[in-house]
């Protein structure tokens, strides 16, 4: 243990069957000088606390299960070195969404806008397997690629400001998804996702704070997403006055 | 009152195996209704976490069925079934065909064709990849086109604590709902294991926390045999300490392993991949590594020996094209820039060769209960798996697995509903008895602790009569541990110290499973290296072992190996 340093964890606590408002508790413990976030909840849980909740699995920044708020800012835990803190930690559920128990949030209002961008291929007519795969350029596939490494961590619904405002919001994780199918070469559903996100609660809503792209851990850039959802949107609104059946090829 | 939900199929697990079973379901007949229960949202489940690619014969290239088949099996150092092998290889291209079709970003060739990668032990480029995030890609595509489906309902942060069985047949789970902290029953004609592998039994693994045996641990329990579980794969480059995976498809797109002194030992040396080099199969590369460790040529770190994984001469360019996940990892988790400096590797747990005994079909002995992907055994693996056969692998038979569960469906009853909320509500019971139980003094993480550090000493990569027979009497003793555990959390909601509880309860029949099969297994064959037993022996070990549950500890049972084509030979690369 001689290469572990102390320090504090200030972690927020949560029991609806024993709370009516969340309070904190503060751990100290010694920690290694690689460990991330997670490491240190983790050793709580194992050696100090079996009563603390928390979500994980990978620990390599895939999952997407281990978002919380570390000193007040989106992260993810698995990927957040202790290191780049002081000796006092504060971590917390989740900003804008409401909390199950101490760390853990409630994902099912992101499941049901998740749902609603329709995010599977929306083709006319469908190809059989044995007809082989649909031909995309590597450009084609790089239109979207980048949209499509999102990992569902909500670290943008917690620094959205809109979020917090506007429940109903898409948000930036399920426009960017919707986004990603409508720039992809074999799909061809854009007409239904740009109703979605015409709607109230849609791609307007968003302010141009920037914030959510501030804090993805993958790079995805769901603010650019949401940008480019704004001008397809209306330039397919507009369209289809010109022709009811027009599409993006 | 224990509350009961009725679906016709309920799938455990929600991985790639699980929401690949519930697609063809619902697409099979458009009147079923499947429950998909998953311990976490399945886009948590740890086919995320796979990097390299999936296999699969690209239709009008050079490559063949029969290539594919060959290398599989050979891989599998002759104990995989070949009926299997070759049911594998024919279906391969259409699922992974179908997944292209569902939108997965599979990476291409300026044509627009799909594109291939080198891959370990297979002698063509047939490994299909989206840059080095394939399964977190595959994942994600098949979960967003589940969601199209309506009749796909989700039980999400479900953990089956039981299989529910009436009549002899399986008819339900059940399930400890997270949120509520309630036991609930799902019943279902069919169930479908789809719950993955138990590389948490060990204390190194690329695996995630999730990963516990679980689908195994219900089966076992049910009476169901556990087939070839002494063949664990270590891959050979986990990042020390962490064990996170660092992607074989490193050495597919070019990458050395060096040892201390700058060596390409698998190059310079006799370690029996010949050409192959770093594109040997995994096992063999996991000794080779142990056995330069133990010359003294490897490199000492803050978390022992380790090699190195040299990728500098590929060039950032087409790292950050091919493997910018590789990069990412080794900066964030090793603290190094791969296209600067070579990574830290060692051999890590990364996969189970054993699980659910089934045939082809996915079906087991016990009528009504199929499994698929990592969790089942159908035999496609035998002592060693391919790298990038296990993605493919969960497509194909979690689709065979849920047509066949329909099937069996269509012909049978919906079982003794009285009968089946009583087991529920004895279950809920048990569960609400262990909630918070103050007896006793052991701790969850001690328990798990010993066990880890027992698998790793027992069965290791290299293993010997002594200490297997030591892990076997230790795990057994920590089971007895088990049920003097101590728990502090009596919250219902979300409570997370249940949960690791039960998960470790599962974990110690696997362990226990895996430490008994791999003393009886007296030879080395594929994954299983026993220092006592050096070399293969068809003579006496050309067969599958099953473990059984009694009472009194596990029971071994032979099962025949099904040979068609290839008849074994020598396994030389």
């Amino acid at each position: 243990m001689s290469d572990r340093q102390k320090k504090t964890f200030v972690i927020t606590r949560f029991d609806p069957d024993k709370d009516e408002v969340p309070k904190t508790q503060t751990y100290e413990i010694p920690v290694r000088p690689d460990w991330k976030v997670l490491d240190a909840l983790n050793f709580i849980k194992d050696e100090v606390d079996g009563t603390l909740s928390h979500r994980w699995s990978c620990r390599m920044a895939v999952c997407g299960s281990c978002g919380m708020m570390v000193n007040g800012e989106p992260k993810l835990t698995c990927k957040t070195a202790l290191s780049d803190y002081g000796d006092t930690v504060e971590v917390g559920p989740l900003s804008n969404f409401p909390v199950i128990r101490d760390l853990v949030v409630e994902l099912e209002g992101f499941m049901e806008k998740f749902k609603a961008v329709k995010p599977w291929i929306l083709r006319a007519k469908e190809k059989a397997p044995e007809e082989g795969v649909y031909r995309q350029s590597p450009a084609e596939l790089e239109a979207f690629k980048q949209f499509s490494m999102c990992i569902n961590c909500m670290l943008c619904y917690a620094a959205c400001p809109v979020v917090g405002n506007e429940p109903d919001y898409l948000g930036p994780a399920a426009i960017a998804l919707g986004h990603r199918y409508n720039l992809d070469s074999r799909d061809e559903g854009d007409a239904e996702r740009n109703q979605v996100f015409r709607e109230e609660g849609g791609v307007y809503s968003c302010s141009y704070a920037n914030e959510c792209s501030e804090v993805c851990p993958k790079n995805v850039d769901p603010a650019a997403a949401i940008n480019q959802a704004k001008f397809l949107a209306v330039v397919d609104w507009a369209k289809s006055f010109v022709s009811p059946r027009s599409r993006k090829k | 009152m224990v509350e009961v939900v009725r679906h016709d199929i309920v799938i455990v697990g929600g991985g790639g195996a699980g929401i690949r079973a519930a697609i063809a379901a619902v697409e099979a007949d458009p009147k079923v209704t499947v429950a998909l229960v998953s311990k976490v949202y399945p886009m948590r489940s740890h086919t995320v976490s796979a990097e390299g690619g999936a296999a699969a014969v690209v239709p009008g290239s050079d490559d063949s069925l029969d290539k594919h088949a060959y290398d599989t099996v050979k891989g599998s150092d002759f104990l995989a079934d070949q009926d299997v092998v070759d049911y594998f290889v024919e279906q391969a291209p259409l699922e992974l065909t179908r997944l292209e079709h569902w939108g997965c970003p599979w990476s291409r060739n300026d044509d627009g064709s799909v594109a291939t990668r080198p891959f370990g032990g297979m002698q063509i480029p047939r490994t299909w990849y989206a840059a080095d995030k394939v399964g977190f890609h595959m994942l994600h595509t098949l979960f967003q086109h589940c969601m199209r489906f309506d009749r796909i309902v989700r039980y999400d942060e479900y953990f089956v604590t039981k299989l529910l069985v009436d009549g002899g047949a399986v008819k339900g789970v059940a399930a400890l709902d997270m949120r509520e902290g309630k036991t609930r029953v799902v019943l279902g004609r069919a169930v479908i294991l789809a719950t993955g592998g138990a590389g948490k039994c060990f204390p190194f693994t690329t695996n995630g926390t999730i990963k516990t045996g679980d689908g195994m641990a219900l089966a076992y329990r049910a009476g169901v045999g556990l087939k070839d579980m002494e063949f664990v794969q270590y891959h050979p480059t986990g990042l020390p300490g962490t064990g996170i995976l660092i992607t074989e498809a490193s050495r597919g797109e070019g990458g050395y392993l060096i040892n201390s002194e700058g060596e390409r030992f698998l190059v310079t040396r006799d370690y029996g991949v010949g050409q192959k080099a770093e594109l040997g199969p995994r096992d063999m590369i996991s000794r080779a590594i142990m056995q330069e460790i133990s010359a003294g040529r490897g490199i000492k770190g803050a978390y022992g020996e380790h090699v190195q994984l040299d990728l500098r001469h590929l060039g950032e360019a087409k790292i950050m094209k091919r493997l910018p996940f590789v990069r990412e990892l080794s900066k964030t988790y090793a603290g190094v820039d791969p296209v600067h400096q070579p990574i830290p590797i060692r051999p890590v747990v990364h996969y189970m060769m054993g699980g659910v005994d089934t045939n082809v079909t996915g079906a087991t002995d016990l009528p009504g209960l199929y499994a698929a992907g990592e969790c089942a055994s159908v035999s496609l693996n035998g002592a060693n798996r391919l790298g990038s056969n296990s993605l493919t692998e969960c497509l194909v038979f979690g689709a065979r697995a849920a047509i066949e569960a329909l099937k069996y469906a269509r012909g049978t009853s919906e079982g003794n509903e009285t009968a089946l909320r009583r087991q529920g509500e004895e279950e809920m019971a048990r569960i609400d008895a262990l909630r918070g139980r103050k007896k006793g003094g052991e701790r969850i993480s001690q328990i798990r602790r010993e066990m880890n550090l027992a698998m790793e000493r027992g069965c290791g990569v290299y293993r010997d009569q002594a200490s297997m027979q030591q892990t076997v009497a230790e795990v057994a003793q920590l089971k007895g541990r088990y049920a003097d555990l101590a728990l502090e959390d009596s919250s219902k909601v979300f409570n997370t110290e249940i949960l690791t509880a039960l998960e470790l309860g599962n974990m110690l029949d696997v362990a226990e499973t895996i430490a008994v099969a791999a003393l009886a297994r007296q030879e080395s064959r594929g994954a299983h290296a026993c220092r006592d037993y050096p070399t293969r022996n068809d003579q006496k070990f050309l067969h599958h072992l099953l473990v059984f549950f009694t009472p009194a500890g596990p029971r071994l049972e032979k099962k025949a190996v099904t040979i068609t084509r290839f008849q074994p030979e020598e396994r030389k690369y």
